[in-house]
């Protein structure tokens, strides 16, 4: 192991951050965006951006699946719930307000909602109570997508149906560069969603939008030296997509998992909470696997739900319009043990992350 | 939620395999999106692997960004 410990040596960060601020732009303000849970824990809990130089700032996007997944499909799951099939998801979903309770409180009311490691334990389940109705409710993005695709090809028990609410990163990283007063400068695409689908679907930010992209990994070393890259890039006035995680990254991605999502698959618009309807964004199940398709098993649809309480800002948050420690719940009306939205629920929600960790510098 | 993390692959059943990440945590892993054999790492994500991990990639790795540290513009 002594290899990641090297991805993580202080000497090796000091170094890298030296060479920042050595390129950093001596006045104006540069501001990279990543849209990932794992690389704002990263960031926080090592304290990157104490070693930025003022003018660099990382802001967090939209980079946590359970954040985003609008409340109208928890009202969908916890109805299905009420039905008296069993739900089943990851840990972080139960707790995500839907428009008038989130999973867990559906639990404590009598529905059966259990947490799983993956869909493979939930089928497992399933196989073992065949008098039972189990539905998987399906959340995370393109790194988490393909596992379901092998299940619904594997074509599971009678008693089994999957609630997709996958969603794609592409799309929600497009949009930032449309909200007005974000000028972001620079993307760090996320290094797991990017194993599965490659470098291909950034090629347009750097093309298109003149967006330095660089996609990068998880160690604070792996971000840092990202961060270098694409100041790099800003510096010499050359936007590019670059791989700083080439060690996991291909460059046409997880070709076996790409083939089931197309099997299983097809793309189409879809609401994201908090920041309202994208173009081509989510998987949705192809109409020849209708009869695994919870929705319509269980006939239920909601069109519209209460996806942001009064006063909560978690829709600013999501797309980094402003810091968690900006909106005036934060921390007060909103912990980590009582959380009123959805960005502080999931472990991987950027006020979970802020919250939870104490080494955060801004 | 995108987390994932690597592991030594023990055993190979089939599409299944048992993996090893670290100081006895075994876990029983589905290995249909990766092309892998005992002895092995591999990126385990959601009971699945979705990527090898190959090592000799990884000490590259560091090379390159003491290549790219040592050539940047200053």
């Amino acid at each position: 192991m002594t290899e990641k410990l090297r991805f993580r040596e202080p000497e090796l960060a000091k170094k890298i951050a030296t060479k920042i601020a050595k390129i950093a732009p001596g006045d104006e303000l540069v501001k990279f965006c990543h849209v990932c849970g794992t690389h704002e824990w990263t960031i926080t809990h090592y304290g990157l951006r104490s070693l930025l130089p003022s003018n660099v700032e990382v802001i967090a996007g939209p980079g946590c699946p359970v954040c985003i997944v609008p409340a109208a499909e928890i009202d969908e799951a916890v109805q299905i719930a009420k039905k008296g099939a069993v739900i089943t998801s990851f840990g972080d979903v139960l707790r995500v307000p839907g428009s008038n309770k989130s999973l867990l409180e559906a639990k404590a009311e009598g529905a059966d909602v259990r947490i799983v490691y993956g869909v493979t334990d939930a089928i497992q389940m399933a196989k073992a109570e065949p008098n039972k109705e189990f539905v998987f409710f399906a959340v995370g993005f393109e790194t988490t997508a393909p596992t379901t695709a092998v299940e619904i090809l594997k074509k599971p028990p009678a008693n089994f149906s999957f609630l997709v609410s996958h969603r794609l990163i592409p799309p929600a990283m497009e949009l930032l560069l449309g909200v007005g007063d974000l000028q972001i400068d620079g993307f760090i695409a996320p290094g797991h969603v990017s194993v599965i689908i490659g470098l291909k679907p950034y090629e347009l930010f750097p093309r298109v939008y003149r967006m330095p992209t660089v996609v990068a990994g998880f160690e604070p070393n792996d971000v840092l030296m990202g961060i270098y890259m694409l100041l790099k890039q800003y510096k010499e006035n050359k936007p590019r997509l670059e791989n700083e995680y080439s060690r996991m990254v291909k460059w046409e991605g997880n070709l076996k998992a790409l083939d089931v999502m197309n099997k299983a698959f097809e793309i189409s618009p879809s609401n994201w909470r908090g920041i309202g309807r994208l173009p081509e964004s989510a998987y949705r199940l192809q109409d020849k696997f209708e009869d695994y398709n919870a929705n319509k098993k269980f006939n239920v649809n909601v069109e519209q739900g209460r996806d942001i309480l009064l006063g909560c800002e978690c829709h600013l948050v999501i797309i980094g319009k402003i810091k968690p420690d900006e909106c005036p719940m934060f921390m007060k009306a909103c912990t980590p043990q009582k959380p009123v939205g959805a960005c502080m629920v999931s472990s991987e929600g950027t006020c979970r992350v802020w919250a939870t960790t104490s080494t955060r510098s801004n | 939620m995108c987390l994932a993390i690597p592991a030594l692959v023990v055993r190979v059943e089939g599409d299944k395999a048992q993996v090893d990440f670290g100081q006895g945590v075994l876990k029983d892993i589905n290995i249909t999106l990766v092309d892998t054999k005992i002895g092995g790492y591999v990126l385990v994500h959601a009971g699945y692997a979705i990527q090898t991990v190959d090592k000799e990639e990884a000490l590259e790795t560091i090379q390159l960004w003491k290549e790219i540290l040592s050539a940047g513009i200053e």
